[in-house]
């Protein structure tokens, strides 16, 4: 777009290098113009003032209560819209950042559009009433996401949905995963950002209508009401959001604007927040620089916005729960990585966001994700490796990964998904549950616990002993079925929630052409790796019910484990990883064009996996949860922290392009004996499993690494505790208000997980001392 | 010089029928952070001539308890890591007592310091280093010396062996030029004495005055008992069921002794 500079912009640009940003939404190019690069250690830090103190201790109060509560609060009169709640404060006097999802903290509010049914199990579960008006709008006059999926669903997806075999789809829920480029916010002011969509809709003005451009040109008519929204949703709070931001201080609070409209609008899985340390640090520089601002205030900046981010709240399920145990929201935030030209995108707001996690206590949410690089400075290593010892709030991922396929301004949503900001989004796909339908391809499609059949057309092992030749051949085609149908699933869901429940202000801040990925997963990798394992290397025998249903198996002999830096088991879970991805690639239609990826990630759903699929053929028992993940089984990598990291490196980013995901849990003082060797040991290790490894000639005078075979580990979610505390908390959860674990891409407070969740967390392996 | 040798023996090298060199190993563990510097390959061999009352790995006593590896296997169990190694740790023989097999643990540091170019460390009493020649030592980054009294006479009550040989051997060390850490179980009743503490101290700055920055760190580590059970387990005594780990007083108060003494310890 080509509007002329005005005033507003060049008092609000002032001290920038200039460039095609100025003209263009170009977020990237304005921080690669004008970010600096930090290489030092953490001593320049500040904490937290007094008005921060205070507010995190009013703050905690209601957080407690909620604690007790379950929810604390619920604006169940009607249903949320950017504009549909006054302003809301904590305490205005000591905010220096504002904005709640409704008119007072906590309080939750209700969002029909993605499915009526979910609200009202909500409400019921909670125990506040539903509006009969909203009920009457969502049955008589518009009709939800969640009943318009089920309008096309084929009884063979039903069945699979039922029986556990797909899980977690969102067809009930907002389906989440979707980064706004709140920064642009900021940057621009909301006018310019309405102009550029104008422009991007003018353009579409003589082509031909095709059902597509029907569809986009619907979408960003309401992109553009959505941004309008915005302007008045931050008047209510006394701000003129149409201008781009002068201050560090505006910065912030126009890019929080931004998010908040988008969790006041949409009750998304993960609403993560994008990459938005570093951008925000250039106007911390500057108002540094120009002395309106020192360390203490940018910090409190920081401090305010990340208690906003931790009050974030959706009002969910007691079935949603166990799938995602927690309350977890994903705000996730992305730290760090290396720019496209050498430099580290760390800058001291890397650092003062991680700080948050002392200032204000440790907290599950915002979910801090650093792109770890392995150029990284060594002072940010340390820190991070610092802040994980000392909180176990923060993961990491590889960015050395990452970059070559997605640039240097790509953020992760949720968990593990990563995506260009404004440039790309996913289609979340939740899971299939590989070792159920390896019980399928054993029983001819029926199912295991209910004896209906799920899969139809497909006959039975009759044999006593697993084969494995005919074992893979039938799981091969059971895969393809599963794969089919699960497509089939997903394209319905997405279809109908860009009709239904579309992400209005998220998408409105993004670019009008953007990459679609369809974002499909796979739990229960490490049952199926082992099972598998278990009938190649092993004798597994086959006990039958009295209908012929192969119920257990009986294992005969021993079986190298997937997680133990074993080729013969590890080589199994790289063919499942790979195989499922090339069956889903395979599928003829991914809606609107997207491009299928696979995520290995369960979240908690480990859990619920576990319980809804029978005896397994790696010696697994019934209801037994899976590991997390890409995650070893439980207790069978006894080869210790680097052999089950170094197994999960080798499946393929290629094949997971959503993500592969590691938990590792250590005891402090297996870390080192003392404080300075466990930052060191940690920092170094994460550099060891991130960086290429893999297979070395171990007779050759050299040490060349044998090229083909290089492995990089994508994800470490890592814990630093002791057993014993997570016992003690178990049993005395008010001592542990703050108690912070990582389980499988995300946080959580420990003591707002379920009983049989926390016993879980508990009985994962513990690398410890030995 | 000549030195004394002290009674116990060497295992002879080993060769099975294809002529590969073969040894004994307890167990394997990869990611290891308290045996040497960084996260490590941690490779536990067999066999041992102590009798250290608070062992906590009595399993590796007797050599023949242990899988047999060969050379070459080991080496490319380690070479699958090396690249790691090399970044975040390196690889630690600990045990048992290596030097019990100090033909097969010394071929296996020959070829991981020279082949993979991996830092290596050996966790030792240092008993039987006497039969040893330098040029052992060569493929050898750092020692972990475990003296576990300073008290001659306590030292052999707990450990059934004489302590001079291990004393010898720091000396030796020292003059090789090797970097040592010095590693001190702290067991309440047996090792926590402030006479014998401060014995070792001052025995131990002198040597770090004789070369100093040899002796990187001395380690306390807290007496603990996970290891009963491995003791009824082989049908033996635990002789120190009642026995507590220290207390953190005790441990500082230890800490304290070493490093009014000018050396680092942790």
């Amino acid at each position: 777009m080509n509007a002329p500079q005005d005033n507003l912009q060049l008092t609000a640009w002032r001290g920038f290098s200039a460039g095609e940003w100025q003209n263009k939404v170009l977020v990237r190019e304005f921080i690669q113009a004008n970010y600096t690069p930090y290489v030092g250690d953490d001593s320049f830090l500040a904490g937290p003032t007094e008005r921060t103190t205070q507010l995190w201790t009013e703050l905690s109060v209601l957080l407690k209560e909620e604690r007790k509560r379950g929810v604390l609060e619920v604006s169940a009169q009607f249903g949320s819209t950017i504009t549909a709640h006054g302003a809301g404060y904590i305490n205005k006097d000591l905010e220096t950042i504002v904005g709640l999802q409704t008119d007072a903290p906590l309080r939750r509010a209700i969002m029909p559009n993605g499915g009526l049914k979910m609200v009202e199990n909500g409400l019921k579960a909670y125990h506040f009433e539903m509006n009969p008006e909203i009920k009457e709008i969502f049955t008589k006059y518009r009709k939800d996401h969640n009943n318009a999926v089920f309008d096309v669903y084929t009884p063979e997806i039903m069945a699979c949905r039922s029986s556990g075999v797909i899980t977690g789809l969102p067809d009930a829920y907002g389906r989440g995963r979707i980064i706004g480029d709140y920064r642009r916010v900021a940057l621009y002011g909301v006018d310019f950002l309405i102009a550029d969509k104008k422009r991007e809709k003018t353009e579409l003005d003589h082509v031909p209508f095709t059902e597509s451009v029907i569809r986009l040109r619907e979408e960003l008519s309401e992109q553009i009401k959505a941004l309008t929204e915005l302007k008045i949703m931050a008047k209510k709070y006394g701000f003129d959001i149409a201008r781009p931001a002068n201050t560090a201080q505006e910065a912030v609070q126009w890019l929080y604007f931004g998010y908040l409209a988008a969790v006041k609008e949409q009750n998304g899985a993960a609403m993560s927040i994008g990459r938005i340390s570093t951008f925000l640090d250039v106007y911390f520089e500057r108002d540094i620089a120009e002395g309106t601002l020192n360390e203490a205030q940018a910090q409190e900046l920081i401090d305010h916005l990340v208690m906003k981010l931790r009050i974030v709240r959706f009002l969910r399920t007691p079935e949603y729960d166990d799938l995602f145990s927690g309350d977890p929201t994903w705000v996730t935030e992305s730290i760090g990585g290396t720019g496209e030209d050498g430099r580290t995108l760390v800058s001291k707001t890397s650092f003062r966001v991680l700080h948050t996690l002392y200032n204000l206590g440790p907290a599950p949410e915002p979910n801090l994700t650093v792109l770890w690089s392995t150029a990284f400075p060594q002072g940010f290593k340390e820190f991070c490796a610092k802040v994980s010892i000392d909180t176990s709030a923060i993961q990491y991922e590889n960015d050395d990964l990452m970059k070559p396929k997605w640039g240097d301004d790509y953020a992760i949503a949720c968990c593990v998904s990563a995506m260009r900001v404004g440039k790309q989004m996913q289609f979340f796909g939740a899971r299939v549950n590989l070792a159920k339908a390896m019980l399928y391809a054993i029983n001819g499609g029926v199912d295991e616990k209910t004896g209906k059949v799920v899969a139809k057309g497909f006959t039975p092992i009759t044999g006593d002993v697993l084969e494995y030749d005919e074992l893979m051949s039938k799981y091969d085609i059971m895969l393809d079925w599963l794969a089919r149908t699960y497509v089939t699933a997903l394209n319905s869901i997405h279809y109908m929630h860009d009709k239904y429940a579309y992400e209005r202000i998220e998408m409105a801040l993004h670019d009008r052409d953007i990459l679609r990925t369809m974002a499909c997963g796979i739990a229960g990798l490490s049952v199926a790796a082992d099972s598998l394992s278990a009938v190649k290397h092993a004798k597994v025998h086959i006990k039958r019910n009295e209908a012929g249903l192969a119920v257990d198996y009986v294992i005969e002999g021993e079986y190298p484990a997937y997680g133990n830096n074993d080729d013969r088991a590890d080589d199994i879970a790289v063919w499942l990883s790979t195989a499922f991805m090339e069956k889903i690639k395979a599928q003829p239609v991914f809606y609107r064009e997207s491009m299928p990826t696979q995520s290995v990630l369960t979240i908690t759903s480990n859990v619920v996996y576990g319980k809804k699929t029978g005896n397994t053929p790696d010696g697994r028992r019934s209801g037994a949860p899976f590991s997390p993940g890409a995650n070893p089984m439980n207790g069978r990598d006894t080869n210790g922290f680097i052999a089950a990291g170094f197994s999960v490196s080798k499946i393929p980013y290629e094949s997971a392009l959503d993500g592969v995901s590691w938990t590792a849990s250590m005891t402090p003082d297996a870390l080192g004996h003392n404080a300075a060797d466990r930052v060191k040991t940690l920092a170094a290790s994460i550099d060891g499993l991130f960086g290429p490894h893999g297979e070395e000639c171990s007779t050759c005078m050299t040490t060349d690494a044998i090229d083909e075979k290089m492995d990089q580990l994508f994800h470490l979610n890592m814990n630093v505790l002791d057993k014993d505390t997570l016992l003690d908390a178990v049993e005395h959860p008010e001592n542990y208000p703050q108690l912070t674990i990582r389980v499988s891409g995300y946080a959580v407070n420990f003591v707002k997980l379920t009983r049989e969740q926390q016993m879980d967390v508990i009985n994962r392996t513990f690398h410890a001392k030995c | 010089m000549a030195l004394d040798k002290p009674a116990g023996e060497i295992v002879p090298a080993a060769f099975d029928a294809d002529g590969n060199q073969y040894g004994y190993i307890h167990s394997i563990e990869t990611g290891a952070a308290v045996d040497g510097p960084g996260m490590r390959f941690a490779l536990f061999v067999s066999g041992c001539q102590f009798r250290c009352l608070y062992c906590h790995n009595p399993d590796t006593w007797k050599l023949h308890n242990g899988k047999q590896y060969t050379v070459d296997a080991i080496v490319a169990e380690i070479a699958k890591y090396a690249s790691f190694l090399r970044i975040a740790g390196g690889l630690t023989i600990s045990g048992g007592e290596p030097l019990m097999q100090a033909h097969f643990v010394g071929e296996i540091f020959r070829r991981v310091k020279h082949q993979l170019k991996v830092h290596t460390a050996l966790d030792t009493q240092g008993f039987l280093a006497a039969h040893l020649p330098d040029e052992y030592f060569e493929n050898i980054d750092l020692i972990l010396l475990d003296i576990k009294q300073f008290d001659p006479i306590k030292y052999e009550a707990l450990t059934s062996k004489p302590l001079q040989p291990t004393l010898d051997f720091a000396e030796r060390m020292i003059r090789l030029k090797k970097k040592l850490w010095i590693r001190y179980v702290l067991v309440p009743g047996i090792s926590d004495d402030e006479q014998d503490v401060a014995g070792l101290a001052n025995y131990l700055s002198e040597l770090e005055r004789q070369a100093p920055g040899l002796i990187e760190r001395v380690e306390i580590l807290p007496f603990h008992k996970m290891g009963e059970n491995k003791w009824v387990d082989l049908g033996m005594k635990y002789e120190l069921t009642d026995t507590r780990p220290p207390s953190q007083e005790m441990v500082e108060r230890v800490r304290a002794q070493f490093s009014a003494k000018g050396l680092f310890c942790c």
